[in-house]
């Protein structure tokens, strides 16, 4: 059997100061799935959710299906004909800050859609964790990854981490 | 507020871990297969992680699953947490013939919509425990039926190293372009 290192860092930033996304263009195929570790930061109070797009598609070819807990019960719910996959659950403000790993399977193949499979959580107040499973109907390669909010921008101090795993 | 952009390139790649290593992969080719396998698994690494894109290939029920060293003795457990988009419920069953990492009666023939998983297979090696396999999986299919995510643990009841996994679907063959790739992790 072959054997080579693989898994590696292809990026991070780490906001400044407020901005309305986060993209990730020109990514490589070189790798055979991606992994992406974040912590939301959210610019102002209110409902908000950050969530994650491929190739700059905004159209609602995205969907979700959600198992999680928030201390007291568990649920399960799914998003159809969504506008990206939802990373945080269930919504985040100021001071509320989701972490999360989401490991995007596949994702330059131009064979089968992409499919993300997503852990967030987060401790404190109204603390809750969530796995999901999200899809985007969409064949192609992925070369770019976005991440925006849902009702306010990204905050200073939002993080992101692209790391890319190779197989043999 | 502005968007911020940034272009990657290979070449802004600025280490390589040593510690995660890429020891084999297995995509299914045209016509599907009875199952993939992977064969004399060096004892090199201290845990096991196989990442996998998986299509069924019949109109049919079945669960994707995991048999170790060829063990097809009702020698495995399965404990899981599971959520099909309007209930989470949990599930565990004792003298399993295979660990489950994806489903039971569902269907995962056709369409485009693949079945992923992330397994971890903790402590492969190890000769004075039973092996544990924790599992990560899921499949949406935008609202329709069979599309649901999972927690998953299984206990494999030997002590014995591991020196093959084989992957397959109750029932039926894997879909072309099922993938499956197995990675090693070293310890300290």
């Amino acid at each position: 059997m072959a054997a080579g290192a693989t898994y590696e860092p292809i990026a991070t930033t780490t906001l400044g100061s407020n901005a309305a996304s986060i993209t990730f263009s020109s990514i490589s195929s070189t790798y055979t799935d991606i992994v992406v570790v974040g912590r939301m930061v959210a610019a102002s109070g209110g409902s908000n959710n950050v969530r994650m797009r491929f190739n700059g598609d905004s159209g609602t070819n995205y969907s979700l299906t959600w198992l999680y807990g928030d201390g007291s019960s568990a649920g399960s719910m799914r998003n159809t004909n969504f506008d990206g996959i939802t990373m945080s659950y269930p919504n985040s403000s100021n001071g509320i800050n989701p972490e999360f790993i989401v490991h995007v399977q596949n994702y330059s193949n131009s064979t089968t859609y992409k499919t993300a499979l997503v852990r967030n959580s987060w401790a404190g107040t109204n603390g809750a964790a969530s796995t999901q499973v999200g899809v985007w109907r969409n064949t192609n390669a992925i070369n770019q990854i976005s991440f925006h909010t849902t009702n306010t921008d990204l905050g200073a101090g939002m993080t992101i981490t692209l790391y890319g795993i190779a197989a043999a | 507020m502005t968007p911020i952009s940034l272009g990657i390139f290979a070449s802004a790649n600025t280490t390589v871990g040593t510690s995660y290593e890429s020891i084999a992969t297995v995509t299914v080719g045209s016509g599907g297969s009875a199952n993939a396998e992977f064969t004399s698994i060096p004892a090199t690494y201290t845990h096991l992680q196989i990442r996998g894109l998986v299509k069924g290939s019949a109109a049919a029920s079945g669960g994707l699953l995991c048999q170790a060293n060829s063990d097809t003795g009702s020698n495995y457990t399965r404990h899981e947490l599971g959520g099909n988009g309007s209930t989470a419920y949990a599930y565990g069953a004792a003298s399993q013939s295979a660990v489950n990492l994806y489903g039971n009666y569902d269907n995962l023939a056709n369409n485009d919509f693949p079945v992923a998983f992330v397994m971890d297979v903790l402590d492969y090696k190890d000769t004075n425990k039973y092996k544990t396999f924790r599992i990560l999986s899921g499949m949406d299919k935008n609202g329709a039926n069979y599309g649901e995510v999972f927690l998953k643990s299984s206990v494999w009841m030997s002590s014995s190293a591991i020196t093959s996994l084989k992957f397959y679907i109750g029932g039926q063959n894997l879909g072309q372009y099922s993938h499956f790739a197995l990675y090693g992790i070293k310890g300290a």
